[in-house]
């Protein structure tokens, strides 16, 4: 009832292919925006800014960029971990030559240097293909966090190894490093991921969307029809390592104020998969819920069996963990492979049709 | 050209110049190139019947150290706490099929990839919950294995082979021995064979899947104790061995995913080429510890020339 399309006409191609064909959909995205940009700043702790408002939105940004390659061009990439280590070490590289530039451009730069680095192992991809490719880009996570690791220039030789973000401000106010809010932090991530999604929401239903999804399908068919087989994979690669590079600066600079190596091993690439894996491979929507799960639930492991009293140590907690985060994406496999995007797609079918049954 | 030099001439120079500490470097590239080649031969086994790309394999083996490990702890004898051990392999194959497999034939791979990866993380997880996480000693004197070691004097110089190593070569061979003659003459081994060739016309000719599948992952489970128990009495039970996995992967993009024999070359000339490397260029030139990428860009090189590994099966795509 409440998402009856009835009287909804389309006059027009242009309304035809409007990003909201239906009215309700804008609405409820203008319900979430309102969530997103007033309620959830006003009623927030610092505590939920650190621990779910922000790693939610930098996780989904890195998924988004893995969702493109993976769910839209079909290369699976294991490397994405270090892509955003690419992002994050470029980002502070960039702050430190030109200590004065604005932490924005900073970050929208650091971008093209993992575009570049991912275009780079993406070449292999024109000659190997499916779980070939995925151990492939396994090389490029080993070798590139060897690299964090043995390249002290990287890290102006701290004798840590490690990166330390400074305090930067923007307008005045204190946007990363030690001295900044959540509330400014979270802003800052909230307009980088709005802007963002934006962007990949266009180019995915767009000519070029099109014809990674064709590649994706199948690539040889892609290339009997004239689709540029090169072309479609690098750009995949280059604009998902793109994204990717940002979520990692952002990730680095306005969430963890520091990193080492090893933050960028493998079990990151892991997570991001699995949040773009739960969510829904080939979807934008999907790359959110997947990392409202993802993030969530080792919150609300901890604090469920506080809460109702049983004496469980943290050890036992972090082994639980572990073991749940691994039966859940089995068990979402199984009930829906196709991820939580199609879940919400199911649900809206039902509510059109509602209260019948066809 | 001083850099060309130290490139090109000197490490040759260095190896010719101490013989004997390149026969030590070899030796220990092979001891170490054999537990690749069983690990990957664990993954060869179930993607060949059932083209699932196992990720699990390396928590297999660890898994499977820790139980013997623990059984032990308990107090049950050593010569007990194998067969035990395998029949929690065993058990564990059977929960993979009924709990994870069946309900997933059919998807495409990279959801039964993923469900491996979950699989991972819930032995991590259940393992550390019941042994803990701390590392562990294996219990090699009490398995019987050798633990002293023989010297060699050739080329005037100094050779040392443990035992323990020699051991685990030996029992990785006949391991592989036993294990080819199971694929290729018993009945069982060629219905492996057969689901691996055409899931549908094995189905039609009576050759149960559920079944076949138990009994890949029990095989794998076997082999992942064997790399266990060799990987342990090396260095310590814990879960950093589950690092070791990823090693194997590299190995199956050089050998190709389906074939054993490739398993094996590759496993060989990786832990050989790896070893090299990590001496006479890593250390010296890189700042070392370059075994962690070594592998995987040199399987990447290899495969551009030859995308199906060396000794894959033709990729032939239709339209």
């Amino acid at each position: 009832m409440l998402y009856r399309t009835a009287g909804q006409f389309k006059t027009s191609y242009a309304a035809d292919h409007a990003l909201f064909p239906v009215r309700q959909d804008a609405w409820l995205l203008g319900v979430i925006m309102v969530l997103a940009w007033v309620v959830f700043p006003l009623a927030a702790s610092d505590f939920t800014f650190q621990a779910l408002l922000i790693p939610v939105l930098i996780y989904s940004l890195a998924a988004l960029g893995l969702n493109i390659l993976t769910g839209y061009a079909g290369q699976l990439s294991l490397g994405t971990g270090a892509f955003m280590g690419v992002g994050a070490y470029a980002c502070y590289k960039i702050m430190t030559i030109f200590p004065g530039l604005n932490l924005a451009v900073a970050i929208g730069l650091s971008g093209f240097f993992s575009a570049a680095v991912g275009v780079a192992f993406g070449l292999p991809s024109l000659r190997i293909k499916g779980f070939y490719l995925a151990i492939a880009t396994l090389a490029a996570q080993f070798f590139l966090v060897w690299l964090f690791e043995k390249w002290s220039w990287l890290y102006n030789d701290s004798a840590s190894g490690a990166i330390q973000v400074p305090n930067l401000s923007m307008f005045g106010l204190g946007v990363a490093g030690p001295t900044a809010t959540s509330i400014t932090q979270y802003y800052f991530v909230l307009a980088v991921v709005s802007l963002v999604t934006i962007a990949a929401i266009n180019i995915t239903r767009g000519r070029i969307g099109r014809m990674w999804k064709a590649v994706r399908d199948m690539d040889i068919a892609a290339e009997l029809v004239g689709i540029n087989l090169m072309k479609a994979k690098l750009s995949a690669f280059a604009v998902s390592s793109y994204i990717v590079g940002v979520a990692g600066a952002l990730f680095v600079f306005l969430w963890r104020g520091a990193a080492e190596p090893n933050l960028f091993d493998i079990p990151l690439s892991f997570r991001v998969l699995f949040i773009a894996i739960i969510g829904g491979l080939g979807s934008v929507l999907g790359n959110y819920l997947g990392a409202i799960l993802i993030v969530a639930l080792p919150v609300i492991l901890n604090i469920v069996p506080e809460a109702l009293g049983i004496p469980v140590s943290s050890s036992v907690v972090e082994h639980l963990n572990v073991m749940t985060i691994g039966g859940l994406i089995i068990m979402f496999l199984i009930v829906e492979p196709h991820g939580l995007a199609r879940f919400w797609a199911m649900i809206r079918e039902k509510m059109i049709i509602w209260p019948f049954p066809h | 050209m001083e850099f060309l030099h130290s490139i090109l001439v000197k490490p040759f120079a260095d190896m010719i110049g101490a013989p004997d500490f390149l026969l030590q470097v070899l030796w220990e590239g092979l001891v170490s190139g054999v537990l690749y080649a069983l690990i990957a031969l664990g993954f060869v086994l179930i993607y060949k019947s059932s083209r699932i790309f196992n990720f699990a394999q390396g928590i297999m083996v660890v898994f499977a150290a820790l139980s013997l490990v623990g059984l032990h702890e308990k107090g049950v004898p050593a010569w007990l706490a194998v067969p035990l051990t395998l029949v929690i392999m065993l058990g564990l194959a059977i929960a993979i099929e009924r709990v994870v497999l069946r309900p997933l034939v059919n998807q495409p791979d990279i959801i039964l990839f993923m469900a491996t990866i979950g699989i991972t993380l819930f032995l991590i997880g259940f393992g550390e919950l019941i042994f803990g996480g701390e590392n562990k000693v294996m219990i090699t004197e009490q398995l019987g294995i050798p633990t002293g070691s023989f010297a060699f004097e050739p080329f005037g110089g100094f050779v040392s082979i443990e035992q323990k190593d020699l051991t685990a070569v030996i029992g990785a061979v006949l391991l592989v021995a036993g294990l080819l003659l199971f694929l290729n003459k018993s009945s069982m081994g060629r219905a492996i064979r057969a689901l691996g060739d055409d899931h549908q016309a094995a189905l039609s000719v009576g050759i149960s899947l559920s079944m076949i599948w138990v009994v890949v992952w029990f095989i794998a489970g076997v082999i992942a104790l064997a790399t266990g128990i060799v990987w342990g009495a090396r260095a310590d039970v814990s879960f950093a061995l589950e690092v070791i996995a990823y090693k194997a992967l590299p190995v199956l993009m050089l050998g190709g995913l389906e074939s054993v024999l490739g398993a094996i070359v590759g496993g060989l000339a990786i832990g050989l080429l790896e070893k090299l490397f990590e001496i006479y260029w890593g250390q010296p030139l890189l700042g070392g510890n370059t075994e962690t990428w070594f592998a995987f860009v040199f399987a990447l090189v290899i495969l551009l020339f030859r995308p199906q590994g060396l000794f894959g099966e033709k990729i032939i795509e239709r339209v």
